[in-house]
């Protein structure tokens, strides 16, 4: 049952993805509108599948590649609702949810493992460890794709050569104020992130740091946000700069994310999170 | 058969010497619409006059004498002779009449492509007609069209796209750079008109209190005065750099009075808020490495002419696409217009009249079962009857009204009242505004 739901919000957003490249390259308002209502739709039925997926587990899913991706794609898209309501960037749309629908895709195309839920994996505070996490990453995508906007944006006003992108995106100002807001919700929820795993690892290792690789790359990017974040209120960066340390947290976020799960073996990999035993 | 005649003079045929003898102000506008009324063949007319254009559009079943009446009432409003007048003519008939008013209402005949006011014009014209009764049937229907048809042009192509000119495209720019406008702290150094064009649009997006700089100090005491702004003098500019979102520089100085360093230093204090330099000066007034520091933007005239001229052909491709939806627009006028006979509306009562009743017999026929052949024939000739008799009134009134002036108007509301064109009258229902 939850597999069709996960195919179900896939074409959803799908279809979503296409109208909103079709409302950013013909600034067609109401096609925009439309795409909009469609993502929200794809957005309940993604819920539906986290959920369903939830009680068949007994555990957050996201203890595998294959089901993290689909619960990062689900944040990113929660995200972009809240930042919505905000910043009332109806292109931002264009960016987000074409990605977001990027990722479940690749999570489509990973076949489904079983496995088994320890102990461990049930109750409190691995949920709300895994939420926050994948939350403040969602976050943290949406700042990289400002990121990305902006430098666009800036380039074409610096350059005086205001092509195609220069009507359709929207200010610097907003993009740099949203872009800006997104690393302060997505550091707030990384830390939270990170002091919730910490409690999880002491009730599954007995420890609460553990050098894990995992752990240290996330401490890495935590850092990295933290100066990033420093340089913008302490000394004031602003625009180009900011935008392009942004999207460097967010290739070592990315790092984090994927990278130490396959490249380095720890007890937070999905292959150990797969195993049944502890490592 | 009534015939559409559109006599006028634009920006392209006539110079503004001759467009200015010609204009009909406020004042004149009721003499001139009552003369027009009173010429014996015109039955509708509409008269509009802006400072690129004066146009006079009429039905007539006269063309040639209609036509001749109206070019001597010009002649003696204007006082121009009838040699020198000719040649600025034009005279559009039917189609293209339809066509040029379709055309001038969309803003497709303007000096500049899209520009928005002449559709207002348009509508004053119309209102001023309705005013004094000169418009009907055909007039109506037309301006109505004209109307719809703009905002269509206007919302499904970009023809009114991008600025188009010098201080509206550095507005807009303003506002890719700042989001909003609203509070933004404003400089002018030195005092061009083009400098205080763009204040003025600066002013009208709400900007906050603009500063004034000026050699001469009583020059930069009036611009202030106009704008209930400030004075400084120049030796503060550098000092204001910190506080001033954007700077817009028009002074003869053959040196540049805005430096890199300068501006580089203004960053650090302002925190890399951005700074945004409209350059009108020739030559420049900001050094143009100014533009390489982050966070700080410089546009010089000439770029701003860059922008506006690539928004102007993009408005003509624009157009491209704009005339062809004129076309279409034109060809379904065209076929309204031949409905306003008196033979083809008749023949449409008939049509329908003729249509109910064979669905209405079907229905009955059906239900009543097997009838003989003589019941069949006299519920037949039944509902025959009646539709017949129901028609008859209608038919020998609309007949009675075809050689009168009233005739189009009653053709309009019989075919209104019997939904005989139910495609087209979607732009009839709206009522004006």
């Amino acid at each position: 049952m939850d597999i069709f739901f996960f195919k179900l919000t896939l074409i959803v957003y799908l279809i979503a993805s296409a109208g909103f490249l079709f409302f950013i390259i013909k600034k067609n308002k109401k096609v925009g509108y439309w795409s909009h209502r469609i993502m929200l739709f794809g957005f309940a039925l993604n819920s539906i599948y986290l959920t369903l997926s939830y009680y068949q587990l007994g555990a957050v899913p996201a203890l595998t590649f294959k089901t993290s991706l689909s619960f990062l794609s689900w944040t990113i898209i929660a995200a972009y609702i809240i930042f919505q309501v905000k910043f009332k960037l109806m292109v931002l749309g264009s960016f987000v949810v074409p990605f977001s629908t990027f990722l479940m895709i690749i999570s489509s195309t990973i076949p489904i493992s079983t496995i088994t839920v320890r102990p461990i994996f049930k109750g409190l505070w691995l949920p709300l460890h895994v939420g926050t996490s994948l939350l403040g990453d969602g976050i943290f995508a949406i700042a990289f794709i400002a990121a990305l906007m902006y430098l666009i944006q800036e380039r074409q006003i610096k350059s005086k050569n205001l092509g195609a992108f220069y009507t359709r995106l929207p200010s610097l100002n907003s993009l740099d104020s949203l872009n800006y807001h997104a690393i302060n919700y997505g550091f707030l929820l990384l830390t939270i992130g990170m002091i919730t795993g910490s409690i999880v690892a002491q009730g599954s290792h007995g420890s609460y740091w553990r050098w894990d690789p995992k752990e240290v790359w996330s401490l890495i990017t935590w850092l990295c946000y933290a100066a990033l974040l420093h340089q913008r209120m302490a000394i004031g960066w602003r625009g180009r700069r900011s935008a392009l340390m942004s999207i460097g947290c967010f290739l070592i976020l990315i790092f984090t994310f994927v990278g130490v799960n396959f490249l380095m073996e720890g007890y937070h990999s999905f292959e150990s999170l797969e195993r049944s035993q502890l490592p | 058969m009534i015939k559409i005649v559109n006599i006028g003079m634009n920006h392209e045929t006539a110079p503004v010497e001759l467009r200015e003898l010609m204009a009909v102000g406020e004042h004149t506008i009721d003499e001139v619409m009552g003369t027009i009324r009173t010429i014996k063949d015109i039955k509708e007319s509409i008269v509009l006059s802006t400072c690129n254009r004066v146009e006079i559009l009429f039905t007539t079943d006269n063309e040639k004498g209609a036509t001749e009446s109206v070019i001597d009432f010009l002649c003696r409003y204007s006082q121009i002779s009838r040699e020198k007048l000719l040649p600025i003519l034009y005279i559009y008939n039917d189609q293209e009449a339809i066509r040029h008013i379709f055309r001038v209402g969309a803003s497709l005949d303007s000096l500049i492509i899209g520009e928005p006011q002449i559709l207002g014009q348009v509508k004053e014209a119309y209102r001023i007609a309705v005013n004094h009764k000169s418009s009907s049937v055909i007039v109506n229907k037309l301006m109505h069209r004209t109307f719809s048809l703009a905002k269509k042009i206007r919302t499904e192509t970009e023809i009114s796209g991008s600025a188009v000119s010098i201080s509206f495209a550095a507005v807009e720019l303003g506002k890719k750079i700042f989001g909003d406008l609203e509070g933004k702290k404003v400089l002018l150094i030195g005092a061009g008109e083009m400098a205080e064009l763009a204040a003025t649009y600066l002013v009208h997006n709400r900007v906050d209190k603009i500063k004034v700089a000026n050699r001469t100090f009583r020059r930069a005491v009036e611009i202030a005065d106009q704008f209930h702004g400030e004075t400084i003098s120049f030796e503060e500019i550098g000092d204001q750099l910190l506080h001033i979102d954007i700077v817009i520089t028009s002074t003869a100085s053959p040196e540049p009075i805005i430096f890199s360093d300068q501006v580089k230093k203004a960053m650090k204090g302002r925190r890399n808020r951005p700074l945004f330099f409209i350059d009108i000066a020739v030559p420049r007034n900001v050094e143009p490495r100014v533009n390489e520091i982050e966070n700080a933007f410089v546009y010089t005239i000439d770029d701003l002419k860059g922008i506006i001229e690539f928004n102007l052909t993009k408005r003509k491709d624009e157009a491209v696409k704009a005339e062809r939806m004129v076309d279409e627009e034109v060809i379904k006028f065209g076929e309204w217009l031949k409905t306003l006979d008196v033979v083809p509306t008749i023949v449409a009562l008939k049509e329908k009249c003729k249509k109910i009743r064979q669905i209405e017999l079907k229905k009955t026929l059906s239900s009543l079962g097997n009838l003989t052949p003589e019941q069949r024939k006299s519920v037949e000739n039944l509902a025959l009857s009646i539709t017949k008799k129901v028609l008859n009134d209608p038919i020998v009134f609309l007949k009675s009204k075809e050689n009168r002036s009233s005739r189009n108007l009653y053709l309009d509301i019989a075919r209104r009242l019997f939904n005989l064109d139910s495609d087209n009258e979607n732009t009839n229902k709206k009522s004006y505004k």
